[in-house]
Formats: structure tokens, sequence, C-alpha cells
């Protein structure tokens, strides 16, 4: 037998291979934009210290703060859609496939989950060719049920572009709160259920008062992985509006407010620095809202044991 | 078996030693996505046949990841060797950053005029970093066969070209006008910077709103905006989600009567309508008025200092200061007109008719290309959202043009 209190030298052998490759391709890279935040470059490429003026400029400064108050609140808009639709849709449809007797159950589950699998270059085109009011179905569609008075350009005008936009990644996404909220439904205990029945609860009681205060740590977990997905969202607004966000930056959001700022457009050339400001300040952002959520959520959250 | 092998790897050595005298690759690096066919089969084939032994290829990226994508090459040391240039400040800033070689020495530079130089060379025309290569030429297309049917004549002023429209609308299920307000470009790069310099004199407003003695509010720089307010009802249902392809299909499916184009949109009609292409010129004000074109320096070609076959790189350029690249590039790239001062003849009508435009009239290049859109805010986008929001009906012409003058005020 050894000797009792020998370092642990297996441990550092299995943390180590993922310390590195965390470290490498995650934390280094975080802080070196973290870092470069607070520098200011020239046109020669020649670096210096700056302080916070990056940060006063994309703040404050009239002219280009605009900018990203104008996406921040969009971003804002856009997780506000698949809040309020997205995950009671995803709740409704996890509740519906748990349901014993459901037929077809698997392949709804199936289908439901698939667009999240496509690529979203593929969900943008597909969905601005059923939009287009040239060669799109969802007019025809619309005519069929005598509706064809409601049908407009929905991604082309700076009213509804957005809100379509985040309609289609709620329609992409949806079937992940779906599979975790199915999952955590699943996992309540049969006696907890049996006996509410047994007591005499009807089923939407047993949904509302036993099965759901047993899954709201889930429902949490759903929101801020949302959060997170949300700000750090850019491919489907690139996919379908391209990099100026258009209509006059109506879909803008931090991603390709971002884009814009660190790799230029058109005749604006980027800037590596200004675009590390606002990769750390959508950092700083999505780490206030995991602040906030695990301060007043998550502590608050009853978890009960099953 | 393996003595042959050997004797077979022998003899591609040996091929290969005698061609790597000068022996070198070139590799371009272009925004032009829908050339890449004509450059390999054509352009680098005629090359070749003149310089053999010089292996070219062609890698285009898309237009608008262009500017962003070769900057983070260049800065990276890993673009090509011959970088295809946008006009003006765009390349200054990387021949600036010195990213772009200067060229002004290479003798074939003398076979172009200073107007075309002029794109490429810096304010105090000290050096020359890349060589001009080709111009597009803005206007309308229109479809022959609709303005047969319906009996109408191609419109010379404002108030003709309104009457065709409203007459196209009236009597037929054509839409009178293939124009999408999804991506925002064209509204500007086609149809502002197109038709505005009929009000604006061409040069000599461009000049005045550098200089400053002219503002983007004054009634010239506002008219045009004015007037593309009213293209709005002209145009399909839904055009705001219409994007530059829709258009595109829209008229040659023969589903639209008139196009706003440039003259690079030649190539692509010509292989995808079966119905002859006419073009027209901007209206011009009133009858009798002298008429302005956008005539356009739009793409040339410039060397990365860090090329490893700089050599090589001269030599393909003073190819393309030849005639026979003036001769091939402008008839087989249709739409895009050399810019070198070879006598050239050109084969397709609709090319010739919008080339002969510029005898008729005065040329100008695109309002805002040279030194305004120098600064921290993106005229250029602005000016986008400004046609954009003109069209759409979210914006009044003054509001627009005080916008963009706003961004120049600074």
């Amino acid at each position: 037998m050894t000797k009792a209190g020998r370092f642990p030298w297996h441990i550092v052998v299995f943390v180590l291979p993922g310390f590195f490759i965390y470290t490498l391709f995650s934390a280094w890279p975080l802080l070196d934009t973290l870092i470069l935040s607070f520098f200011d470059q020239n046109d020669t490429g020649a670096r210096w210290f700056s302080g916070l003026d990056n940060y006063r400029l994309v703040l404050l400064d009239p002219d280009l703060s605009a900018g990203f108050w104008n996406a921040l609140w969009n971003n804002f808009k856009f997780f506000l859609v698949h809040v309020l639709v997205q995950n009671p849709i995803g709740l409704m449809l996890a509740a519906l496939l748990s349901l014993k007797d459901l037929r077809g159950a698997r392949s709804y589950r199936t289908l439901i989950f698939m667009p999240t699998l496509l690529s979203v270059v593929i969900i943008g085109f597909i969905w601005q060719l059923i939009l287009s009011p040239l060669w799109g179905v969802s007019e025809t569609l619309l005519e069929a049920i005598g509706m064809a008075n409601y049908f407009d350009a929905w991604l082309g005008k700076e009213s509804s572009a957005l809100l379509t936009l985040a309609l289609i990644s709620v329609w992409q996404f949806v079937g992940i709160p779906m599979m975790l909220i199915y999952a955590s439904l699943l996992a309540i205990p049969e006696e907890l259920l049996d006996a509410a029945y047994v007591d005499g609860a009807s089923p939407l009681r047993i949904f509302w008062q036993i099965k759901l205060p047993l899954i709201l740590p889930t429902l949490g977990l759903v929101t801020i992985l949302t959060f997170i997905g949300n700000f750090n969202a850019f491919d489907l607004i690139y996919a379908v509006k391209g990099a100026l966000a258009g209509p006059n930056f109506s879909t803008d959001i931090l991603g390709s407010f971002f884009y814009r700022t660190f790799f230029g457009f058109q005749s604006s050339l980027g800037s590596p620095t200004l675009g590390s400001t606002v990769a750390s300040l959508m950092f700083l952002v999505i780490l206030a809202g995991v602040m906030v959520y695990f301060w007043l959520v998550q502590r608050r959250l009853h978890r009960y044991q099953l | 078996m393996k003595a042959q092998m050997t004797k077979t790897a022998l003899a591609l050595l040996a091929a290969l030693g005698t061609q790597a005298v000068n022996a070198g690759q070139l590799t371009i690096e272009s925004w032009r996505v829908d050339d890449k066919d004509l450059w390999e089969q054509e352009v680098i084939p005629a090359f070749n046949k003149a310089n053999p032994g010089i292996e070219v290829s062609f890698s285009p990226t898309a237009p608008t990841e262009y500017n962003a994508s070769l900057n983070t090459r260049l800065a990276g040391g890993t673009a090509g060797d011959l970088i295809t240039c946008r006009p003006f400040d765009v390349s200054l800033e990387l021949y600036n950053k010195g990213h772009l070689a200067d060229i002004k020495d290479l003798e074939s530079m003398s076979n172009f005029s200073d107007v075309a130089k002029g794109a490429w060379q810096t304010d105090d025309g000290s050096a020359s970093y890349c060589m001009p290569m080709a111009s597009v030429i803005h206007g309308y297309f229109y479809n022959t066969e609709i303005f047969e049917e319906l009996g109408l004549d191609v419109p010379e002023t404002e108030a003709d070209f309104f009457a065709v429209m409203d007459k196209i609308k009236a009597e037929s299920k054509y839409t009178p006008l293939a124009l999408g307000t999804n991506d925002g470009w064209e509204t500007h790069q086609i149809v502002y910077t197109g038709i505005g310099p009929n009000y604006w004199k061409g040069e000599e407003g461009r000049k005045a709103l550098i200089s400053g003695d002219a503002k983007m509010t004054d009634a010239n720089f506002v008219a045009p905006l004015a007037q593309m307010a009213k293209l709005g009802d002209y145009l399909s249902r839904g055009y705001e989600a219409q994007t530059y392809g829709d258009s595109q299909n829209l008229f040659a499916l023969g589903r639209a009567a008139i196009y706003p184009a440039g003259s690079w949109d030649i190539a692509h009609f010509n292989t995808n309508a079966d119905f002859k292409l006419g073009a027209f010129k901007p209206p011009v004000p009133a009858s009798g008025d002298q008429c302005y074109i956008s005539d356009h320096t739009d793409i040339g070609l410039g060397i990365n200092p860090k090329s490893e076959n700089r050599a090589d790189a001269e030599v393909f350029l003073s190819w393309l200061a030849s005639k026979e690249f003036a001769e091939l590039y402008t008839n087989k790239v249709t739409g895009f007109f050399s810019l070198s001062d070879h006598q050239i003849s050109i084969d397709d009508p609709v090319a010739a008719e919008m080339i002969g435009w510029r005898q008729q009239c005065e040329s100008t290049i695109r309002l805002n290309a040279q030194v305004l859109n120098r600064g921290r805010d993106d005229l250029e986008t602005t000016f986008w959202n400004a046609g954009q929001g003109v069209i759409n009906g979210t914006m009044t012409a003054e509001d627009a043009a005080a916008k963009v003058q706003s961004i120049l005020d600074k």
C-alpha cells in the first residue's frame, strides 16, 4: 500500500489535456480580445495603449454609439421574442410529447428537432424563398385561406424585418427547449403523478402544480441558454440580410455590428481594436445576464429531491 | 516495372526542369465571381499563348466580402500576387499600408489616359498603384419586345420616362421597373449615381461637392432623390424584400419592362434572357439638355509587394495594357469597358450602344467615390440607406439628403 497523502498526479494528468485545450482555444483568445480592446492602432498597424478610449467611442461618441445602442436594443427584442415565443412553444410541445398514449410521438420529436440540425445558411435561404413576394409560396398559401391582403414583404420592411427573422430563428431552434424540457418531464417519478391523480387532481392541475414546479430549473436553464445564444447570434442575420443588416439597420444585432466594426464593410475599413471593444462589450453583456440569472433566479429556485 | 516508373519520374523531372527557368505561379484576387469561367477559359489561356510558363489562377471572393477578406489576407500575408483594385480610397488605403506596389514606372502605364489612371493614384499623383482595367457605364435596359408590343418609344426626358412607365403599368401585365430595395446598394450605385449626373452636371457637381462649394441639400442633388421617391409605384409588389438577384430574374423572365442597369449586367442577360435587349441612357430633366453618364472607373489590377513572383506579375500587367487584352476583355467580359487608349471593335450591340454614350454625353464617376468616402462614418452605406429609405417611402428626399450632408459636414 502506498503512503497516504501522496500528491495525486493522476488528477493532474487527467485535467491537463482539457485545461490545455480550453486555455489555448477559449481562455487565451478571450483574454487577448479583452486586452486588445484597450489598444488603438494606425494605418501601418502600430498599436499603442489607449485606456478606455475605445469604450468611450463605442458607448458615448455621438457618431459611433448610435449603431451600438441600436444593435443592443434590437438584440433585446430578438431575445424577447425567443423567450416569449420559443420557450412557451417548446414547453407546450414537450408537455404534449410526454403524454402517455400519444401516437407517433417519436416521429414528431424527430421532425420538430430536425431544423436545429440544418445549417443556418440553408434555413435563411429557404425562408427567404418562402417569404419572397415574387416567387414565394406564402402569398399563395394566405390566398387559399382568404388572407392574401395580410401578405407583405415582411423581410424588407423596417417595422417587421427583425420580428420575422426572430420567428425564423424560433422555428429553427424550438427543438432544443423542447428536448430539454421533455427530458426533465420524463424524469418526474410516476409515484408523484399517481399520488396526485389518486388525490383527485385534474390533468391540468397536475401540470401546473406538480410538473411545472419540478421542471422550473430546466426552464431557467433554457432561458439562460437562449440568452447566450441570442446575444452571440450573427449567422441568420448575415445569411438573410447581409452584413449591413438592413433595411436601415433595423435588423442589426450585436453580432452583425461587431462584424462591420471588426472586418469593415464596403468603403469603411475594419478596426481590430474597435472590433475587440465591441466583442468585449458583448462578452460583458452576456456575463451580466448570466450573473443576474445566477444571483436573482437560480438561488431562489427550489430544487426538489426526486 | 520499377525501372519504368523511375524512367517516367526522370522524364517528368526533366520536363519540369526545362520549365523551371521562368515558371512562376500567380494568383489573382478579385471580387468578380461571375467572371471566373471567362478568366479561366479565355483570358488566362490567351495570356499563356503569349507568355507560356506562367501559371495563373483566378481566385475570386464574393463582392460584399471582398474588401474585408482581402484586408485580412493581406495583413496575414496569405493574399495572392495580383490584387484587383477597387477605385479610389479603398485601394489608396491599401497602398498607404504597403499592400500595393508602386507601378508608376511600368512602361505600359503610358497606354492609359490620366482620367483612367486617376482612380488609382495618390492625391498628388506621385505614385500609381494599380493598372486601370475597366469601367462600367450605368443606364437603363429595356425589353424591346414589350416596348414593341405596347408601342412605346425610348424615353428621353424624365417626363417621358414616367409617361412610359405609367403606360406599362396601366395597359399591361408587366411590372414597369425591375428594382428591389432589399440589398440597398443598387439604389445608390446604379440608380442615384446613374440618374443623378444629369442634375448635378457630372464632374462639375461632383467636384463642387468635394470642395464644399455645393451641398447634398442643394436642389440638384435632391432632385434625383425626389425622382427615386416616385419609383416605388412602378415596382413589383413587395419590392422591399426583392434582392438584386430577384430583379435580374424578373427582367430576364420577361416579367418586367425596364431594368436599371450597370453595363456588367449585359453578360448576364445575354445568357439568361431570350428577348432582344435594348439600352437607353438616364433621362435628362428637359428635352435638349446636355446629358451626363456615370462611366465609373471600376476595376484596376495591382501587385502585392510581398509577391514572390514580382517579375511575372509585371509581365502580366504589361500584357493587361496590350490591345489584345483590351479587345478580349471588352468583348468577352461584356459590359466592362477597357480603359486603355487602343482603338477596339465591339461586337455586342448593347455594349456598343453604351460605349457610344461616351461620345454623346459627358462622363463622370460615382458621386462619392473620390475623397468623400474618407472619414470614420461610412458615407457609402449612408447613401445606400438613404436610397433604400427614399424608394421605400420611409424617408423623404430632403431628409435623406440632409442625413448624407450631416456626415459630409463632419
